[in-house]
C-alpha cells in the first residue's frame, strides 16, 4: 500500500494516520480536513475552553513539532467518493486518488430548525462554534440550553460558572438520563438544581423567540423563557453525505454511520471508518453501534489501521465496552457499560447526596455498567474490570 | 530526600500519593521495582496514583495516556508532555524519593502552590 488517505483532521483520523504510522506504513499520508485547524482536543470546548481557563494552544493533539510525515490538506472537505477506484473528490475542486482511505469525517451538531438568521443561537461541536459561544456568553446575562445530554449539562454548569442565570430545558426525565438511565441521572440532576440552574424537564421547544436577535425560546406549553444567548445541544448526525452513491453502506438504523465490521472495515477492499461518523459491528450487542464518545475514537484507531494495512485479515481484540467521561463543576462523571440492560442499580461506595459514590448496574448477577461520580481511583478498579470481564454475546 | 513510605506498606501493584507541591506518586511494580513521578497528569488535574499499573506504565484514570514510569514519557492523546522522574532510593526498608530539579509539566490551569 503506497498512499493512504485519511478524511477527517479530528482526534479518529490524527490516530489512526498515526497509528499507520507505527504500524509500518511506510507511504504517503495525506490527511484531508474540512476545518482549516490543526487537529484539536473536542472535550474542553464546553468546560475549560468555555470557560476560558485554558487557550487554543492547549487544544493541540499533536505534540511538538507535529507529526512528521503526514501531508496536510486543511480547509478542504472531501465531497465525493469513487469507491472502487478510491478517489475522492474535493471542495477546492481537487481530487485524491488512494490505495486505502480512512472514513473520518465525524458527525456535525444538530440544528435547530428556523434559527439559521438568529444571532445569539449557538451550538457546539468545533473550535469555531466554541471561539462564537465563548464571546456570546461574555455579554450575556440569561442563557437558556437546550437538550440534557453531555454538551447542555457541561454548557448549563459552566456557564454557571461564569456566574449566568442559566436555564436547561430537557425533554426526558432528567439531564443524562438516555445515556446513564433516569434513577442516577435524577441523583445528578439535583446537583445542578443545587448550583441553581432552573431545571425543566418533560419540555420541549416549539420557538426560538426575537428578530435579528434570539431574545427567548417557546415551550409547547406556551411557557416563554427569556433569554440572551441560546445553546442547542441536540446530537449530532454523521457527515456521511459525501458518501451517498459512492459504494460504501451507510446504515439507516445507526443514523447514517458507516457500516463496518468489528475491526472497522466497510464492505469496500481498501477502505475503513473510525471514530464518529462510523458504525462498527459490536458482536457483545450483536449489531452494529455508533460510538460518539472520545475514548471510542481513541481505542479503534489502532484497529482500523491494522485492519487497513492487512487488507482486513487482522483480528481485532474484542471490543471494550463505551467508557465516557463528563465534568460538570467539580463533579467528575464516569461511566462504562451498557446501561439499557441492567435490570439493577445499587450505589456501592459513598452516598449520592454528596454526589460522591460510585453505582454499579447489573442484569443479575452480572454488571454491565458503572457509574463513579467524584470516585476516581475506585471507579478506575471497576473499569479494569468491566474490559477484561469476558465478552457477553447474545 | 523526602522519605516516603515503610517499603512493607507499598505492597506490589500499589500506588502512594505524597502531598509535596506538586504532588509525587510513587509506584510498586508487579516485578518489585519502586518508581516515582509527578503525580498530576500533564494534561488535566488527575492524580496517576488512582490510574491503573500495568508493567512500568500507568494509565491516567480520566482519559487513559499512559505515562512509562522509568522515563516519563507519554504514548498517546490527551496528554502530550511527559511528567518528570524522580530518583528512588530505598534504605533500611525505608522508601525515599530525591525529587528532579527539572521544572513539572504542570497541565493547563494549574500551577504550584507557592507561586502566582
Amino acid at each position: 500500500m503506497n498512499t493512504v488517505c485519511v478524511v477527517g483532521a479530528s482526534l479518529a483520523g490524527l490516530l489512526t494516520a498515526r497509528a499507520l504510522r507505527g504500524q509500518g506504513h511506510e507511504g504517503r499520508i495525506v490527511v484531508v480536513g474540512e476545518e482549516p485547524h490543526r487537529p484539536y482536543d473536542r472535550p474542553p470546548l464546553s468546560k475549560d475552553f468555555l470557560k476560558g481557563a485554558i487557550g487554543e494552544a492547549d487544544l493541540a493533539l499533536e505534540g511538538e513539532g507535529g507529526e512528521p510525515g503526514i501531508e496536510w490538506r486543511l480547509g478542504v472537505a472531501a465531497t465525493g467518493l469513487d469507491a472502487p477506484a478510491r478517489r475522492i473528490t474535493l471542495s477546492d475542486g481537487g481530487t485524491l486518488t488512494a490505495d486505502g482511505i480512512v472514513i473520518a469525517t465525524g458527525a456535525a451538531a444538530r440544528r435547530l430548525p428556523g434559527t439559521g438568521g438568529l444571532a445569539g443561537v449557538h451550538s457546539l461541536r468545533t473550535l469555531d462554534d466554541a471561539r462564537a459561544l465563548r464571546a456570546d456568553l461574555r455579554a450575556a446575562r440569561r442563557v437558556v440550553v437546550i437538550g440534557g445530554g453531555f454538551i447542555g449539562a457541561e454548557v448549563a454548569a459552566t456557564a454557571r460558572e461564569l456566574g449566568l442565570d442559566v436555564t436547561l430545558v430537557e425533554s426526558g426525565p432528567a439531564p443524562l438520563a438516555g445515556v446513564i438511565g433516569p434513577a442516577m441521572a435524577g441523583v445528578l440532576a439535583g446537583l445542578h438544581e443545587r448550583r441553581g440552574v432552573r431545571l425543566i424537564t418533560g419540555a420541549y421547544v416549539t420557538e426560538v423567540t426575537g428578530t435579528g436577535r434570539a431574545d427567548g425560546v417557546r415551550l409547547a406549553d406556551g411557557t416563554h423563557l427569556p433569554a440572551d444567548v441560546v445553546v442547542a445541544g441536540i446530537g449530532a448526525t454523521p457527515c456521511t453525505g459525501w458518501l451517498a452513491g459512492s459504494g460504501v453502506e451507510l446504515g439507516r438504523d445507526v443514523g447514517g454511520g458507516v457500516l463496518c465490521d468489528e475491526g472497522g472495515g466497510t464492505g469496500v477492499p481498501g477502505i475503513v471508518a473510525v471514530g464518529d461518523c462510523a458504525a462498527w459491528y459490536d458482536p457483545a450487542l450483536g449489531r452494529h453501534h455508533r460510538i460518539e464518545h472520545w475514548t471510542g475514537a481513541r481505542q479503534r484507531a489502532t484497529v482500523a489501521a491494522a485492519t487497513l494495512l492487512s487488507g482486513g485479515t487482522a483480528r481485532p481484540e474484542p471490543a471494550r465496552p463505551p467508557y465516557f467521561w463528563s465534568d460538570q463543576y467539580d463533579v467528575k462523571i464516569q461511566f462504562i457499560g451498557h446501561p439499557g440492560e441492567a435490570d439493577t442499580v445499587t450505589v456501592e461506595e459513598g452516598d449520592p447526596a454528596t454526589h460522591s459514590f460510585l453505582a454499579v448496574f447489573r442484569q443479575g448477577e452480572r454488571p454491565v455498567a458503572v457509574l463513579g461520580v467524584n470516585q476516581v481511583r475506585l471507579f478506575t478498579r471497576w473499569r479494569r474490570h468491566m474490559e477484561t470481564a469476558p465478552v457477553h454475546t447474545g | 530526600m523526602i522519605p516516603a513510605c515503610p517499603l512493607v506498606s507499598l505492597p506490589r501493584g500499589e500506588a502512594l500519593r505524597l502531598d509535596v507541591d506538586p504532588p509525587i506518586a510513587v509506584f510498586h511494580t508487579d516485578d518489585g521495582e519502586i518508581y516515582a513521578i509527578d503525580d498530576t497528569c500533564t494534561h488535566q488535574d488527575a492524580s496517576l496514583a488512582d490510574g491503573w499499573l500495568e508493567g512500568c506504565e500507568i494509565e491516567c484514570p480520566l482519559h487513559a495516556s499512559r505515562f512509562d514510569l522509568r522515563t516519563g514519557e507519554v504514548d498517546a492523546p490527551p496528554a502530550k508532555r511527559p511528567v518528570r522522574t524522580h530518583r528512588v532510593v530505598v534504605e533500611d526498608d525505608v522508601v525515599y524519593v530525591v525529587p528532579s530539579d527539572a521544572p513539572p509539566n504542570l497541565p493547563p490551569g494549574l500551577t504550584l502552590k507557592g507561586r502566582p
